[in-house]
């Protein structure tokens, strides 16, 4: 197990010299220059900028730059807001993100099981197909127009809730179910078929056989391994959600991680989209190291093969 | 000898999209204290839907028993509730399945699967029914028991998991046990090891055993009696020599016939030839005439009823009825009964391995 953890943390460094020589590489392709939108500024002060920012310099000296202090753990400072690390504006910014995405996968994960689990159970009734046509709704349909049709009837017209900011608990529940919405839809899926998989096994009925009650079996034998393959589908998961926590922060105008990397690509605030990047691939890259590792740990099948 | 259990005219269907299947179509048998009851018939006779029925597991939908009793220490456990069903499954009546790659579940120890009848049924407290499924493992004989009790399955080749199987099957030491095909998917040196582990919890524990098969080899090992079945109906019953040695039904000849022996393994094996009837649509009268020689046309009118040979040997075919012409066995099955009758006590020796 030692051995195999090794070896995926190097392959995951090779990964994010990848990741980062490629969006460095990307972003040099963006057009205009990060002050031009400036109007305030003449051409001397543009000048003055760029050759402070090393941005007269060749590319490939830029790369080698950036890259001798990334390993140093430096990620540059913004051009925008002058001065300031992109780690700090980073650090600043991640608490809204980091809520909105795990109490977005809590929630999400939570009634996708539930949905799967009931319409297995209820297989071919009509809870089961009232379950499949929300699940495929859910996948369907954007959540930023989920979002847009929350903000307009149960903001506007109702007043029930907050149109956007992120001042409290109130604020963060319609950003929640436009995230958590698609993960809802995709775990309930899956849990379904696994679900109709497991109840099929031989050792389902060996449950029945030893006379325990039909609870006994679901929750003991058939939820639990049912549950074992969902961990392979929250890597793609949490990319979703990342993916997803750009567009509806930008909706809701909350303070996030999402929003920040949005408005910086407006204004080619390149260590910012870097910093950004770089952090979103670590984070990714990790989640899928965790959810393999975690997979070997909740499998025995898996966990011997992975110890030898 | 007492009666343990009784299927009277059980009938159990199937609804589906191609209408209903009858895989049962009105058995009648009986199973008395301590003795091993052999059902054998070809696949798709309904030897496993009528052992899930006396289980009260048949899936429904798409299955229901549609008629019949079931009776079991007084009660009928074809109208039983689940509930009262649950309380029996595993502490009266035991069942083992024929794949034991599949038939445990992957993600939990085998101990626990052991313990969690013992838990359910007998109320034993976790220590307990721990060493109670380490004293199973044992009886089973599956060395180590301390150590392989929290091992998985996969940790475990196949003999050993039918063992599991049993010593699940047994924890609550049930009167009954039925076991569908439990060596059909080990090898042969692994089956006879289980069919002596089989006899041998029998003795010890004094089990009355349902043993399905659609191998007539192996129930000269293990059976006192033998209920022939064929297409959801059982055609011919008897003690084990009855069906061997002084076979009624043309189906038992047929399955006699292709049977491979071990003196005569020389010799060619006659396969019953054409296939089983469909169920959604069972013939008339006798099932099994369209691959009957000697079928007369009474049999494609007229359902022959149980003749009665002996108190305990019944056939279901109109060549014993007094107006039928005499029919004798086909000689190569006439000679194989006789070579059965030299090997049968030797098949298997004392310490569980084959001769020959
Ligand atoms: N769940 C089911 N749905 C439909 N038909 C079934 C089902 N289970 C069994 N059958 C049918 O019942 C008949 C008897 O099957 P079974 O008892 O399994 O035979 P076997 O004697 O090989 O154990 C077969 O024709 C089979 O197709
Ligand atoms: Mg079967």
């Amino acid at each position: 197990m030692g051995r195999y953890i090794g070896g995926r943390v190097v392959s995951m460094l090779v990964t994010f010299l990848i990741i980062a020589s490629l969006t460095f590489f990307l972003m040099k392709l963006l057009p205009g220059t990060p002050f031009n939108n400036q109007e305030k500024m003449s051409e001397s002060q543009i000048q003055q900028m760029n050759e402070k920012y090393g941005l007269n310099d060749p590319v490939p000296v830029q790369y080698v730059t950036y890259m001798t202090n990334l390993f140093k753990g430096d990620l540059g400072v913004s051009f925008q807001q002058d001065g300031r690390s992109v780690t700090t504006i980073i650090g600043e910014r991640i608490g809204p993100s980091a809520y909105l995405g795990f109490q977005s996968l809590l929630i999400g994960t939570i009634f996708g099981l539930l949905l799967g689990i009931i319409a297995a159970l209820k297989h071919n009734t009509f809870l089961d197909y009232g379950s499949m046509i929300i699940a495929v709704l859910g996948i369907s349909i954007p959540s930023f127009v989920i979002a847009g049709m929350m903000q307009y009837w149960v903001g506007v017209k109702w007043g029930m809730l907050p149109v956007a900011y992120w001042e409290g608990f109130e604020y963060t529940i319609m950003p929640t179910i436009a995230i958590a919405a698609a993960v809802t839809a995709t775990i309930a899926r899956f849990m379904r078929t696994e679900m109709l998989e497991v109840l099929g096994q031989d050792y389902i009925t060996t449950a029945k056989a030893k006379g325990l009650t039909s609870t006994a079996v679901v929750i003991k034998h058939t939820i639990r391994n049912a549950s074992i393959p969902i961990i392979t589908i929250m890597g793609p998961m949490v990319v979703a959600l990342m993916t997803g926590t750009l567009v509806i922060e930008q909706i809701f105008v909350i303070p996030g991680l999402g929003e920040k990397f949005v408005s910086s690509i407006m204004t080619n605030d390149f260590p910012i989209i870097m910093g950004t990047t770089l952090f979103f691939s670590i984070l990714f890259i990790v989640v899928i190291l965790v959810v393999d590792v975690l997979y070997g740990i909740v499998d025995p099948r898996i966990r011997l093969a992975g110890g030898k | 000898m007492e009666k343990i259990l009784e299927v009277k005219d059980l009938h159990v269907s199937f609804d589906t999209f191609g209408g209903e299947v009858k895989a049962v179509r009105g058995v009648n048998l009986h199973l008395e204290k301590g003795e091993t009851l052999a059902i054998v018939g070809e696949s798709g006779s309904g030897k496993s839907v009528t052992s899930k029925a006396i289980m009260g597991l048949i899936p429904n939908p798409p299955g229901r028993i549609k008629e019949g009793e079931i009776l079991f220490g007084g009660k009928d456990l074809a109208k039983m509730s689940e509930k009262e069903l649950q309380s029996i499954r595993g502490s009266e009546i035991s069942m083992i399945f024929q794949d034991p790659m599949t038939s445990l579940n992957p993600t939990m120890t085998v101990g626990k699967q052991i313990m969690e009848g013992l838990i359910k049924h007998q109320r034993l407290s976790k220590t307990e029914a721990k060493s109670r499924a380490i004293e199973l493992l044992k009886l089973v004989g599956i060395p180590n028991p301390d150590t392989r009790v929290s091992q998985y399955p996969h940790q475990f080749s196949g003999g050993m998991r039918q063992r599991v199987v049993i010593a699940i099957a047994l924890a609550c030491n049930p009167r009954i046990l039925i076991a569908d095909e439990p060596t059909t998917a080990l090898d042969v040196t692994i089956q006879a090891q289980i069919l002596e582990l089989l006899r041998d919890l029998q003795e010890k524990m004094g089990t009355s055993i349902i043993f399905i098969t659609h191998d007539l080899g192996v129930v000269a090992n293990i059976a006192d009696r033998v209920a022939v079945m064929y297409a959801g109906k059982i055609v011919e019953t008897g003690t084990v020599d009855e069906i061997f040695y002084n076979p009624q039904h043309p189906y038992t000849w047929g399955l006699l016939g292709s049977m491979p022996s071990l003196d005569t393994s020389e010799e060619e094996l006659i396969a019953i030839p054409g296939s089983p009837p469909d169920l959604t649509d069972p013939p008339k009268g006798d099932a099994f005439a369209p691959r009957n020689p000697y079928a007369m046309k009474i049999d494609t009118e007229l359902e022959p009823p149980l003749f009665k040979i002996s108190d305990t040997h019944y056939a279901a075919t109109w060549l014993l009825h007094e107006k039928a012409p005499k029919v004798e066995p086909p000689e190569a099955i006439k000679k194989r009964m006789k070579g059965m009758a030299s090997s049968k006590p030797t098949m298997v020796t004392k310490d569980g391995e084959r001769n020959g």
